[in-house]
């Protein structure tokens, strides 16, 4: 199958499963159910995992896309370190957090989607794969000039022959001079 | 006629427009034009007022019937759902199920019709043999009509996307009706529903409450009927195929969206059984003489009196397999027709290997028959068994034999590329199975009287077919062609890979110039990866005939096209035609290219006409 990082797909399956263990969650709360305790920790549940799987980690090949808005999260998930970084410890910390949702039917679904999305993260992290954040560019990758640019030039710009440069007058049309942006007129 | 800087503006539209001018327009663009006013001296330009109206019958030329068709399926999911809401909410025959349920029975039900529905419509924008066939057979219909298939992909995500919403009401509206059953058994509720829930199914009674003993757990009920297990297993399936769709991972890792897609299976097999339970009952002798209203308060009289026989339910007769039977029915011959192609023999012709790493098959197939710029799904048992890779053909049809460009992108092209370096001269490739052809908007391209081509990067490939069979019909003259003028638009970072294809241009160059043709094709190269060096080398041999990048007699541009300019030159050159615009590139300049499409199109029908065609893949 190529090189597929495993981690990216589970990611966005613990995403899904984090929003559907909040929603399950919501209406076992809202519809007062039997043992609605579940439902109440489902929501808290959810919505730790959406949190923890919003930002995008980095890509080891290709181009990275974040998500809107994610780098406050990043930052947040970035702190906490070897926790975080490593996908055994968020795989193993999946499948913890989805058991309970099996007790009641409403979060049933959310509890088995994390579980598939914790075994995907146990195949990413068997691979090596690591969660990297993606933070901005540092401005100082850019390369370093020499000073001679900041003096002023010596020599004249590189021109055509002088016989290319001047416009015939014979030739209207070719020596019209076209505007490749619209300009606007003044008011005057 | 009035000229200005710009070169020459067609102005009768203004007159038409009741508009005098000036003759002062030194500076102004094609849009300005149109919204002038006369004031003493100098210009000014009107508000945007009527210059919107006059875009919106553009618009509605070029977008008008996509719109039109989703506003037809919004219009039938939304009456599907009212339909059965009403049905299931106002219904006699569910009055004693909605007493236990409430509203959340019809909140479950029309989901599940709208359901039906969509399903039956996902499995169809991807028959690609059967989109072609209906393409072929529409050839009356106008190219408007055809043109609504290109977009085939678009509207089956909008149905999976619609499939997803209407699961997740489904599923909320059923998880509260498994709690409400539960609490009617335990008596949670009135003396009504205790009653309904303890009618057992034994003797001359039936039952209406799914939940039968006091062990019954909403998790039990789930996992021991046949409606709770597919249902559980179908939105997993279903889940499943919607996370590996994600842009992210179908761009990057096409194969696990792939392989996980055909989950469908489980999740087509899982929806058929889905009602075959019949868990969701309705009374059977609820026709007068039953009096609901009178039994409903008088259960102690239930088999006694005559008007209250004890009432009876029985559960719906299973209806998805009617919807779906049809598509499934579609998809499978649709599979077959692909399996068929795929055993029959394709011999090579000729492989070369370009420079750049490209390579170039010739192949040949009995019955093969190609259209211009259509595409071909290739496979090869010896690189991996089950992958199949689209690649625009680069042959005319006149040919008798089809040709693919192929560039080393990825894992499959780059282990091909590596075989095939690796083969003795002259002999054949490996095994290659072909599924194809499938067509494209290309296949217009000769209906218009003035086509204007743009390839951007990879995407000029289509063109090679293109070009090369619009010489071909010139030269016998065929009276298919009503193309009598071509703007062809090159745009690229480097031409690298690409040399195959100005070696192409070459050649029809000085063909055309042999017949005294030379106006027939009006091509523009444009390198958008320029640095210094090449500018330099550029301004030193200003002179020569030929291009020093490309050799060809027209100069190569450097930086993008300015697109304005360019639709003013055509609209200028071609008063009164209709002008297709054929774009293969990327979505931004897709985007660019349809508003000036839009931008440049007359309302009056004498006057130059753009409609944007987009290839896709």
């Amino acid at each position: 199958m190529g090189k597929i990082e495993w981690a990216m797909w589970a990611n966005e399956q613990a995403l899904a499963a984090g929003l559907i263990l909040l929603t399950g969650g919501i209406v076992g709360v809202a519809g007062q159910f039997r043992d609605w305790e579940f439902a109440a920790y489902a929501i808290a549940a959810g919505v730790f995992v959406c949190l923890l799987e919003y930002p995008r980690g980095k890509r080891n090949k290709g181009t990275s896309v974040e998500r809107t808005g994610q780098y406050c999260f990043t930052v947040c998930v970035k702190s906490f370190g070897p926790l975080t970084r490593n996908y055994y410890v968020r795989a193993f910390l999946h499948a913890a957090i989805c058991v309970p949702g099996g007790f009641i039917l409403a979060t049933v679904l959310g509890c088995v989607c994390l579980g598939i999305a914790s075994l995907i993260y146990l195949a990413a992290a068997i691979r090596g794969e690591q969660w990297e954040p993606i933070l901005p560019r540092k401005e100082s990758a850019r390369k370093p000039v020499g000073e001679s640019i900041k003096l002023p030039p010596q020599n004249p710009p590189p021109r055509p022959p002088a016989e290319m440069r001047r416009k015939r007058a014979e030739d209207l049309e070719a020596a019209a001079y076209v505007n490749p942006i619209t300009v606007t007129a003044n008011d005057d | 006629m009035i000229t200005s800087s710009l070169g020459k503006c067609n102005l009768d539209g203004l007159y038409f427009l009741g508009i005098t001018l000036t003759t002062d327009l030194k500076w102004v663009g094609f849009e300005q034009v149109h919204c002038i006013k006369t004031t003493g001296n100098g210009l000014k330009t009107s508000s945007g007022g009527w210059q919107k109206s006059f875009k919106m019958g553009n618009w509605i030329i070029n977008h008008g019937l996509t719109y039109f068709i989703l506003v037809v399926w919004m219009a039938i999911n939304i009456f599907i759902f009212v339909w059965f809401y009403f049905l299931y909410d106002l219904g006699d025959r569910f009055f004693y199920t909605r007493h236990l349920l409430g509203s959340a029975l019809a909140w479950a039900r029309a989901p599940a019709a709208v359901l039906n529905f969509n399903c039956l419509l996902i499995l169809l924008p991807v028959c690609r043999n059967l989109l072609s066939l209906v393409r072929g057979s529409f050839v009356c219909c106008g190219r408007t009509m055809r043109k609504q298939l290109d977009k085939n992909i678009s509207f089956h995500k909008l149905v999976a996307y619609m499939i997803g919403l209407m699961t997740a009401v489904h599923i909320i509206a059923h998880l509260l009706n498994v709690e409400w059953y539960y609490n009617s058994w335990h008596g949670e509720y009135d003396a009504l529903s205790m009653a309904l829930s303890r009618l057992n199914d034994s003797g001359n009674t039936t039952y209406l409450n799914p939940i039968r003993s006091t062990t019954t757990t909403p998790n039990l009920l789930v996992f021991t009927t046949i409606a709770g297990i597919t249902g559980v297993i179908i939105t997993l399936a279903l889940i499943l195929m919607i996370t590996s769709s994600m842009e992210v991972i179908r761009r990057s890792y096409f194969e696990v969206f792939w392989f996980t897609h055909h989950l469908f299976i489980v999740f087509f097999a899982g929806l058929v059984i889905h009602g075959a339970g019949r868990i969701v009952r309705s009374q059977t002798n609820a026709n007068p003489p039953y009096n609901i209203t009178f039994c409903k308060d008088h259960i102690e009289d239930w088999g006694k009196k005559k008007m209250c026989p004890v009432p009876q339910f029985a559960g719906g007769f299973p209806q998805t397999w009617m919807w779906v039977i049809g598509p499934m029915v579609l998809y499978v011959c649709e599979r077959l027709l692909r399996f068929i192609r795929y055993i029959q023999a394709v011999k090579y012709r000729k492989i070369v290997i370009r420079p750049s790493k490209v390579l170039e098959l010739q192949l040949v197939k009995n019955g093969f028959k190609m259209d211009v710029g259509q595409y071909v799904f290739l496979n090869c048992p010896a690189i991996s068994q089950l992958e199949w890779h689209p690649f625009t053909m680069t042959s005319a049809p006149e040919e008798d034999f089809f040709s693919v460009h192929i560039r080393s992108v990825g894992d499959w092209t780059q282990k091909l590329i590596s075989i095939v370096e690796q083969l003795p001269e002259g002999a054949q490739g490996p095994k290659m199975g072909v599924d194809g052809p499938f067509g494209t908007a290309s296949e217009d391209v000769f209906d218009y009287e003035v086509a204007m081509l743009v390839g951007a990067g990879i995407g000029v490939t289509p063109f090679a077919s293109i070009l090369k069979s619009i010489w071909y019909k010139f030269k016998d003259s065929n009276p298919e062609l009503r193309t009598r003028k071509i703007y062809f638009y090159w745009l690229c970072r480097e031409t690298h890979a690409f040399e195959w294809f100005a070696d192409l241009l070459q050649v029809l160059e000085r063909e055309m110039e042999d017949r005294g043709m030379g106006d027939f094709l009006t091509y523009k190269l444009y390198l958008t990866g320029w640095d210094q060096s090449h500018a330099t080398h550029v301004m030193v041999h200003a002179d020569a005939d030929t291009d020093v990048v490309t050799g060809l007699k027209q100069k190569t541009n450097y930086g993008r096209p300015n697109w304005d300019k360019e639709f003013e030159q055509v609209c200028q050159e071609n008063p009164t035609s209709v002008v297709g615009t054929f774009l293969c590139g990327p979505v931004v300049l897709a985007t660019v290219l349809s508003k000036k499409c839009v931008k440049y199109t007359d309302v009056d029908p004498r006057k130059t006409k753009f409609y944007f065609n987009k290839e896709n893949f």
